[in-house]
């Protein structure tokens, strides 16, 4: 059994001038300890796919269809106080920013105590052992000071330290981190996901990695998808999707990666920008920035299929593959 | 990978911003009863000498022996007063109307004078920056701590003793025009500023500066156009508040007179019959004042909602 | 810390300055002490010599330091009407304006915050939606309109509640009596401290709640319920801990307005208060005695304005760190 099948997410958004659909019929697995890489520009979906799975999308969004297996257990009907365990003890988030998902007015023990103490029977001395221990795993140094501090009292990387401390306090079998260093230092980030690849390898924890850097999700995960407007365009092991990319966004994607450009030539960018949800075009959502765009792309979104070593949705797939190819190993 | 933001031209995003308005008007009745009462009773009040059957001002006109008539619709009325007599025997319809057309006046020029004072302080304070600014600032925040109606009270008090209360009495709707226009200016420096700040940073100004435009231009034309939603929703709480400071202060006997009487002294009068059982004296212009300040706060509240960008983001 | 200290009481020391310097300028221009002092039946040459001993033709600064020294020592001149020093007069009174003060803060206080962190947290329910229609309203009528209504209502109509005056009180020490200790001390404090609290309950219903609503948006809160706490934790912990904050720094400038607003309920329940007697003092054109009040309630306000900035400073653990920085 997978730890988390997800079929046919779709969510919305209910708007004055009616529901905007911000997922559409997204579906995947996640085998134990399997790490999964979603990629893709902002607004595409993945942040709200990260928080389906939680079951904490705020309004005006809501889950208009599809199901979320968790362990063989279905969370998207689960009544509030069941859904209340599961968060942050069998499957925890950590978030864009550091800087602002620690609540300012209380200390770094309080906010590890109250952790635990909502999922476990404990004392409060035997929550600060726990809290302690999980702070040296993450190598925060002298840990017992620490819970007496203030978040705004520690650096940005020293927060994304603790909230990943606080992730693993009660041993999750999921984590789900979005954007886990976007908003830190560049000399900051390798170490933290480092930290989060070094510590999901060594206690086999499942991990979903929502980020919009391909090179990140090379070095982490098994598993990539990538998104576009809502949709899941690309799906399959992280090594093929690098390596011989089948659509045309992700080719694109990859393409305008700074490595992949000689020095002194301007970065390959793909033309246009990503459609607002309000006004996704009616066949494939990629057709308008899509230089192999044909009628069919224009009339019928394309399903998503299987295609060389990975998923695909694309009706020009086969068209494109062979001479895509050869640019690439070029 | 990046996206290209297109960042949409200010006229447009006006020309949006107007047409919501207009939408979000016509869709929310509190708004549209509000405003229909609004201009009801500024209608009324502006066409007093129209439509009051009496002179209140005119001494001919008032009768002693007429004091303390309860309204029509109570028994022992006189036909000719609609809502009974006050004390001095004054048509208390015509005495509303022309006490609701003094308390609107003064509430709006006092307003209107906020405005002027604390927005050119707000200007200069934002533009210049530096010390002026904050010398300013820290000003606006000592004014503020200390409350208008501590500030009007002891202001009045002083005055009136100063002058005496004849000299005082005829001079009192500009004393209250200035000491509540005066102690309030802050609100608007603070906002204004905000935007000057906010604005300052922005490329046009940057070319209107570069074009050669001397600073009075392009805070007029180019940064104040900008802060213009803010200080509408500030200036309808103003207004209000304006009305019932004026009230207040007619009320304690620092404002208008008794012979030429604002909703505030109207009330103030007519408290002292309220345990012989002459209740309408105090409860129907105390009815219209509440309902005009009311009506300014709906108003108020509903275009803060429109306006504010923070709550359409949900 | 202290330097943030330093720097708050030094201001306060500047506005108290400026404030003595205007109760000056009041005295200086106001009523004339030589006319309450003989009257007018004195020959010219005696009131030429009588203004050179009481200091009236000295220079303008050597007049004010006078004033200021005097003032300093606690002596703010004689009342007129009262044949007594000014500040004692007052000092009498300040104990019933306090204890109306303490009433309405505690109606507030009490009130608010329940109602404030429900309208957040349930914005749509229709309990919701009624407070927050009754305090729009509530902000929309005067403070003495409210205290004339619970007048006509409660004593004119059902005769529960007495209309005016303390009532019996029961003496504590020195000046202060308190309205609090007895059945009668409190049906008399009930109306007027109700009216008092009628104009700044919806005020911070809608700031509580406004405040609320914005930290129940915040990525914290998110989180916290991303790590599974318990609702009730969420809002009374997460939520209500950050929503204070800035309510203590306006809640602070509203106790000073509070002040302003004690005439207007002293005024319509004739209490016994300072704001009262301020009233009648200006009636009576008793100057010392206007002058005493403007700097006692000068110095209320600053004194409450000063001590709100450094609670702010000891609550906010972040502003503790960068004053300290400072």
């Amino acid at each position: 059994m997978s730890l988390l099948s997800v079929r046919d997410l779709t969510v919305k958004f209910a708007m004055r001038d009616g529901n905007v659909t911000a997922l559409n019929q997204v579906s995947f697995d996640l085998a134990r300890g399997e790490r999964l890489g979603i990629v893709g520009e902002s607004g595409a979906g993945k942040s709200i796919t990260g928080f389906s799975l939680m079951n904490l999308l705020s309004s005006p969004g809501y889950i208009a269809d599809g199901t979320i297996q968790f362990q063989g257990q279905d969370i998207v009907n689960l009544p509030d106080a069941k859904m209340r365990n599961i968060r942050g003890n069998r499957m925890a988030m950590i978030f864009q920013d550091p800087m602002v998902t620690l609540n300012p007015v209380l200390t770094i023990g309080q906010q590890m105590v109250e952790t635990l103490k909502a999922h476990r029977r404990l004392s409060k001395a035997e929550a600060e052992q726990i809290a302690i221990m999980k702070l040296r795993q993450v190598y925060i140094p002298s840990p017992e000071e620490r819970l007496m501090q203030y978040p705004h009292e520690l650096s940005g990387g020293m927060r994304q330290r603790i909230v990943i401390a606080i992730v693993l306090l009660l041993d999750p079998e999921l984590i789900i981190a979005d954007e886990p260093t976007t908003a830190l230092d560049v000399t900051i980030q390798a170490d933290i996901m480092e930290l989060l690849l070094e510590l999901c390898q060594s206690a086999k924890v499942g991990l979903i990695l929502i980020t919009h850097d391909l090179g990140v999700v090379s070095q982490m995960t098994d598993r990539t998808l990538v998104m576009y407007a809502g949709r899941i365009i690309e799906a399959g092991s992280t090594r093929e999707i690098i390596n011989d990319p089948q659509h045309p966004y992700t080719q694109g994607l990859i393409n305008a990666l700074p490595q992949q450009t000689a020095p002194g030539q301007r970065l390959k960018q793909i033309p246009g920008s990503m459609p607002s949800l309000t006004a996704v075009p009616k066949g494939c959502p990629f057709e308008p920035r899509c230089a192999f765009a044909t009628d069919v792309c224009r009339s019928t979104p394309p399903e998503i299929v299987r295609h060389a070593h990975v998923e695909v949705a694309c009706h020009e797939v086969n068209r494109l593959h062979a001479p895509q190819q050869e640019g690439q190993s070029a | 990978m990046s996206i290209l933001n297109t960042i949409p031209e200010p006229s447009r995003w006006s020309r949006i911003k107007k047409s919501k308005i207009g939408y979000s008007f016509r869709s929310n009745p509190v708004a549209v009863v509000s405003m229909c009462i609004f201009v009801c009773i500024t209608i009324m009040a502006l066409l007093a000498p129209l439509i009051a059957p009496f002179d209140p001002y005119d001494p001919a006109q008032i009768d002693i022996m007429n004091s303390e008539y309860p309204p029509v619709w109570i028994d022992g009325a006189d036909p000719q007063f609609l809502f009974g007599t006050d004390d001095q025997g004054r048509d208390l319809w015509s005495t509303i109307l022309y006490g609701t057309r003094l308390s609107l006046m003064i509430g709006l020029c006092a307003v209107t004078l906020q405005a002027v004072i604390g927005i050119s302080i707000g200007l200069i304070s934002g533009y210049v920056g530096g010390r002026l600014d904050s010398l300013l600032m820290r000003l606006a925040d000592i004014q503020l701590s200390f409350s208008t109606l501590m500030v009007a009270i002891i202001f009045l008090a002083v005055a009136q003793a100063m002058f005496g209360s004849e000299l005082f009495s005829r001079y009192a709707i500009y004393f209250l025009i200035a000491v509540i226009g005066v102690s309030e200016w802050p609100q608007y420096a603070r906002t204004v500023r905000a935007t000057v700040l906010a604005e300052k940073k922005k490329e046009y100004v940057d070319s209107a500066r570069v074009l050669g435009f001397g600073p009075l231009r392009i805070m007029v034309r180019h940064i104040l156009p900008n802060s213009l939603s803010p200080i509408f929703v500030i200036s309808t709480v103003q207004v209000a508040n304006a009305i019932i400071s004026e009230a207040s202060l007619s009320f304690l006997g620092l404002g208008m007179p008794p012979s030429q009487p604002s909703l505030g002294s109207l009330i103030s009068s007519g408290f002292d019959y309220i345990f012989s059982g002459s209740w309408w004296i105090t409860a129907i212009p105390g009815v219209v004042l509440v309902v005009l300040v009311l009506v300014i706060n709906l108003l108020g509240d509903w275009l803060r909602d429109v306006l504010n960008p923070k709550l359409h983001k949900g | 810390m202290l330097a943030y200290l330093v720097k708050r009481i030094f201001q306060a020391i500047g506005v108290m300055f400026v404030i003595s310097l205007i109760g000056f300028a009041i005295q200086d221009n106001l009523g004339d002490p030589l006319r309450e002092l003989v009257g007018q039946s004195v020959t010219e040459e005696v009131r030429q010599e009588l203004r050179e001993e009481l200091g009236l033709n000295d220079s303008f600064t050597k007049q004010y330091t006078r004033f200021l020294g005097n003032a300093l020592h606690g002596d703010l001149g004689t009342s007129y009407f009262f044949k007594e020093p000014a500040l004692d007069v007052i000092l009498k009174k300040l104990p019933a304006t306090l204890e109306l003060v303490f009433g309405a803060t505690l109606i507030i206080v009490c009130l608010s915050v329940p109602l404030g962190v429900m309208t957040a947290i349930r914005p749509n329910a229709i309990l919701s939606k009624f407070i927050m229609g009754a305090s729009i309203i509530g902000i929309s009528i005067p403070v003495f309109l409210t205290a004339i209504l619970m007048i006509y209502v409660f004593s004119v109509g059902y005769g529960w509640l007495p209309s005016f005056g303390r009532g019996d009180v029961v003496h504590v020490f020195g000046d202060w009596d308190t309205n609090f200790a007895n059945v009668d001390g409190l049906r008399h404090i009930i109306m007027p401290s109700f009216a008092l609290a009628s104009i700044m309950l919806p005020l911070f219903v809608r700031l509580i709640r406004a405040e609320m609503m914005e930290v129940l948006q915040s990525e914290y809160v998110k989180y916290a319920r991303a790590k599974g706490i318990r609702p009730w934790r969420i809002y009374f912990v997460h939520a209500l801990k950050n929503t204070l904050l800035p309510v203590i720094t306006v809640g602070g400038v509203q106790i000073g307005t509070m002040v302003a607003y004690t005439i207007l309920t002293e005024t319509v329940f004739q209490w016994p208060g300072m704001g009262f007697m301020f009233l009648e003092a200006v009636n009576r054109v008793d100057t010392p005695l206007i002058v005493a009040y403007l700097i006692v309630v000068g110095f209320i306000f600053v004194v409450t304005n000063t001590v709100v900035d450094l609670i702010y400073g000891l609550v906010n653990p972040t502003v503790k760190l960068a004053r300290l920085g400072a």
